[in-house]
């Protein structure tokens, strides 16, 4: 999900969505940068991203993902269950309303 | 895109990942050092940041493939790969591998074939053999064929029966066709109507022997075999209508038969019709064999009541002349004992192929134990690269897998090895086996073959990778990876596995070679046996038969033959001839009648046993080598005068006069028309059925006697075995002299069956010396094979137990003392095995009773022999490598690792 709503905003290479993802998370998110690659091929598979061949901000050649018109509607979806969730797990923990 | 284009495109999605995590890295790098970081620091915090390089590639890659297939591609490269860098270890598994399923393949082939494989009639289902025992009539009925059908049976079951579609008899013969080339001896059989129609084949070309083909003294016709047809009119469709000269009695070709036909179990060249006589035929007469087809539903047990329902029938409907009793066949207690076509044509053959097939199962399972302690010993050598696998993180079910792989690997690539193999096994195996070996024509690997030896190699290879695969793939890797290489001697749970192999193996190997014993025993008591006849090389044997077509006149026949005898004793070499009906084990069917004794009564008249009768010419005895036990043989000019004169074998001598010089001066004959005949010699006892089957009570008349039916004052034998006793006989140079010679007499008499002695007494013990063969030959693999498996097991412990022995050395132990140890250590290996094979051999040895001859199943000097020959082998396979352990400086094998 992270990765899509990242995406969403710009087509990024690998190492510019891992930074992207420490930086969005402050740092508060401590993942192996190399676990995002089968979870970015996981998603071309399901065809909610697609990749390109093109040229990084440093000149190297780099496949930049893009997400695609499903993998928004996927995000929406996704994003919105699990704000419902959030809700509910909000609401139980919201104090003294009882 | 398809699972399997990706599949194809792994590759490039490979490299396009590396690339991409190696851009990854590169720029994080860069940043880093950009950060103010060393290059070195920037690249260890970068490969620190990201993780498992290999797992995320892996991991990424599986994202897109069924993994488990991708795992099997990499485990079998990985396994051709391992295997390509151990060839010796490589060669001598496959080797054993593929010996194992080439002797399999070869031996499954060859069951397949005869005994699997339908009948190529159609519905073979239906099909039945009109076999049928009489208990009361000793002699004629001992032996394999039963009682055969008489003519008269045949019209009584084929006109009243109600569980038969159809059924028929038939004969096997020999016929001389004259006219085409030279004179030819053709093998015929005669068939009543009824039998082409049972096995229901349509013919080649042309049309079936009909009803009104079978009409006595009507129009003559016959049917020719395919072979026949190409070998004697090139396959042209012209022959159809043709006449040819069978026996000097020209018949009209109405058809062929398909190519491989045969009626039941006999090939053939011509097909000629039976044409019984009805109005001449007695209740006597048991000579053919019978073939039914049973209606839709009907069951053996029904056809074997309509049967007995209708012997009484036949007895009421004919008799064997005025004054005799038709019902006195009831004390022969004749009984169906109808049973599928397809076990008629097998035979006895049977069990001996399931004893092949046995043992040769055996042999497969000492070649997987002994696949399984090769591998044992290398999954142990390859524990330290297992452990480090676990390690680096692989799953024990994915190490498993592996070693699986490659054992399933090694039997499948040996399986097919060893289907080539086969296919010069199979040839062996036919070239080998009893020249009766039923189906002989059919035997070929088809795809119900080659599926069983692909699933045998791939199961074998299963068998023995499981064993290693689950001992070693236990996570441990701790443990191992420390002591791997450092082991001072092994401990006892590791050798457990390897242990029971060997035990296994022994034991198999010495049932195996245990069953080869007996066979040799067997054949050595065959040998043993005196047959009735003597130096069997040295006597030439062939058939002539004389015609009534040819030479009509009785006494002419004999005379013939007499100037023939004269002719072939001319040759150079010839040391005597002789020719009498049939010789020993030829097979030809001989005759049995009653035979009365003159001082004996006889109840009623008419009961006497049947006896075993041969016609003799002077001379054959002494030819022969059959000895005269007392009295004299006859002579020529008795023969000519038709003196009343008969001789008789030994045994039947004792039985009716107790001794054979009280034989002499006493008379017999057949019927009561027949005229009193004085026993002028007595003979010794000939093993005419084959030397495992007891000597039958023979009776030998003369060549021509009185006619006590048909016209003419005599009546003389036809069909004769002529033979002659020469240091060249079986040379091509002698057989065109006594061709020669036989022509020289009568241009139009072929010569037929033309063979030594020898290699009818050959073919006699051929199911002996062909089982004596295939055990030997699994005994000697089975042996080779358990003493291979022994010396590894003793070789590797000993390399292992290096640093213990040098120890001991070290410490003062004396080299003899350390020998014996472990001799002592290796052979309770042996002797557990032998223990454990004289048990299972005492009970597996009981179940080839019916093949052995003169031997008990559990022969001790066998069972001796065979343990102690494994002893001796074993001793060995444990000294080489217990011999070169303590010659090792004890200096050298504590430095050792």
């Amino acid at each position: 999900m992270m990765i899509l709503r990242t995406l969403k905003r710009q087509p990024l290479h690998g190492y510019a969505l891992a930074q992207h993802i420490k930086r969005a998370s402050d740092d508060l998110l401590q993942i192996e940068e190399g676990s995002l690659y089968p979870a970015l091929q996981r998603l071309l598979k399901q065809e909610l991203v697609k990749a390109e061949w093109g040229t990084s901000s440093t000149n190297r050649r780099v496949r930049i993902y893009k997400v695609t018109a499903a993998g928004a509607k996927h995000l929406q979806r996704e994003v919105s269950s699990f704000e419902r969730m959030l809700e509910g797990i909000t609401r139980v923990l919201a104090p003294g309303e009882s | 895109m398809s699972y399997l284009s990706k599949l194809i495109s792994r590759r490039r999605l490979y490299r396009e990942l590396s690339e991409e995590i190696q851009a990854h890295l590169d720029e994080k790098i860069e940043e880093l050092v950009a950060d103010g970081m060393s290059r070195e620091e920037a690249k260890q915090a970068a490969l620190r940041e990201f993780g498992n390089i290999g797992l995320v590639e892996e991991d990424s890659v599986n994202v897109w493939a069924w993994p488990s297939v991708e795992e099997f591609f990499s485990d079998a490269r990985y396994a051709v790969r391992t295997l390509r860098k151990s060839p010796v270890f490589t060669a001598v598994a496959l080797l054993t591998i593929a010996v194992g399923i080439a002797a399999n393949t070869a031996v499954f082939t060859v069951v397949n074939s005869v005994l699997l494989r339908p009948l190529y009639y159609p519905k073979p289902e239906e099909l039945v053999a009109l076999h049928q025992i009489a208990p009361g009539a000793p002699g004629l009925a001992d032996f394999e064929s039963g009682l055969l059908l008489s003519p008269s049976m045949y019209f009584t079951y084929a006109e009243h029966n109600r569980t038969f579609q159809s059924l028929g008899v038939w004969v096997t013969g020999t016929a001389n066709v004259t006219g085409l080339a030279e004179p030819e001896q053709v093998r015929t059989v005669f068939v009543s109507d009824g039998v082409l129609q049972t096995l229901s084949v349509p013919p080649e070309v042309g049309r079936w022997l009909l009803p009104t083909d079978q009409v006595p003294r009507g129009p003559e016709r016959v049917m020719l075999s395919y072979e026949y047809w190409q070998r004697r009119f090139g396959g042209s469709p012209t022959v159809i209508g043709r006449n040819i000269t069978i026996d000097s009695q020209p018949r009209e070709v109405v058809g062929v038969m398909p190519k491989g036909f045969q009626i039941v179990d006999a090939s053939f060249d011509v097909l000629v019709p039976v044409g019984f006589d009805r109005g001449k035929l007695i209740l006597a007469g048991f000579g053919y064999h019978g073939v039914a087809r049973l209606k839709p539903g009907a069951t053996i047990a029904e056809a074997n009541a309509d049967i007995t329902r209708m012997l009484p029938i036949w007895m009421d409907s004919w008799s064997n002349g005025p004054g005799t009793n038709s019902h006195f066949y009831e004390t022969w207690r004749i009984t169906p004992m109808i049973r599928p076509l397809k076990q008629e044509v097998i035979g006895s053959v049977g069990e001996l192929l399931w004893v092949v097939m046995g043992t040769i199962g055996v042999v497969m399972l000492i070649v997987c134990a002994n696949v399984t302690n090769l591998l044992l010993v290398r999954v142990e050598a390859r524990q330290q690269e297992l452990a480090v696998r676990t390690a680096l993180g692989a799953g024990w079910l994915r190490i498993v897998r592996g070693l699986l792989v490659e054992s399933v690997m090694l039997g499948v690539i040996g399986g097919v090895v060893g289907v080539g193999l086969a296919y010069a096994g199979v040839r062996f195996l036919v070239a080998m086996g009893p020249a009766n070996l039923p189906r002989l024509n059919e035997i070929g690997i088809d795809a119900r073959t080659m599926g069983l030896t692909l699933i045998l190699s791939a199961l074998s290879g299963l068998l023995f990778g499981l064993i290693p695969a689950l001992k070693y793939a236990r996570p441990r890797s701790r443990s191992a990876l420390q002591s791997a290489g450092r082991t001072m001697s092994v401990s006892r749970e590791r050798h457990r596995a390897r242990n029971s192999l060997v035990v296994g193996q022994m034991a198999m190997a010495l049932v195996l070679l245990m069953s080869a014993g007996l066979m040799i025993r067997t054949f050595g008591a065959l040998r043993k046996v005196d047959p009735g006849f003597a130096d069997p090389q040295h006597l030439q044997l062939m058939r002539i038969s004389i015609p009534v077509s040819l030479i009509t006149k009785p006494e002419q026949v004999t005379r013939t033959q007499n100037a023939i005898l004269d002719k072939l004793a001319a040759i150079q070499g010839v040391k005597s001839v002789g020719f009498v009906s049939a010789m020993p084990m030829e097979g030809f069917d001989s005759g049995w009648d009653c035979i009365f004794a003159q001082d004996k009564t006889y109840r009623d008249n008419v009961m006497s046993p049947l006896r075993l009768y041969k016609h003799i010419s002077p001379g054959l005895l002494q030819t022969a080598g059959t000895r005269l036990v007392a009295g004299r043989e006859m002579t020529w000019s008795e023969i000519y005068e038709l003196q009343p004169v008969v001789m008789v074998s030994q045994n039947l001598a004792r039985e009716l006069w107790g001794t054979p010089s009280a034989a002499i001066g006493k008379r017999l004959r057949e019927y009561s028309k027949m005229p009193w005949h004085e026993v002028i010699g007595v003979v010794q006892d000939v093993r005419e059925k084959g030397v495992q089957e007891t000597a039958p009570e023979i009776v030998y008349w003369p060549p021509i006697m009185e006619n006590l039916f048909g016209p003419g004052p005599a009546q003389a034998v036809r069909d004769t075995t002529f033979v002659i006793r020469s240091d060249r006989a079986g040379t091509e140079n002698f057989l065109n002299e006594v061709r020669a010679a036989v022509w020289s007499v009568n241009a139009n008499l072929p010569l037929a069956s033309v063979r030594t002695m020898q290699e009818v007494y050959d073919r006699s013990v051929a199911r002996t010396a062909f089982t004596l063969v295939m055990l030997g030959i699994a005994g000697a693999m089975a042996l080779a094979l358990g003493m291979i498996g022994l010396y590894g097991v003793m070789s590797y412990t000993m390399s292992q137990r290096k640093r213990e022995i040098g120890i001991r050395l070290a410490l003062g132990a004396q080299r003899g003392d350390v020998l014996q140890m472990i001799l002592r250590q290796g052979m309770k290996l042996a002797l557990v095995g032998i223990a454990v094979g004289i048990g299972a051999a005492f009970g597996l040895t009981r179940l080839m009773g019916n093949l052995l001859f003169g031997v008990n199943a559990h022969d001790p000097l066998t069972f001796a022999g065979v343990s102690g020959l494994l002893i001796l082998v074993a001793l060995l396979a444990c000294y080489i490598p217990a011999r070169r352990a303590i010659l090792v400086d004890p200096v050298v094998a504590l430095r050792y690792e």
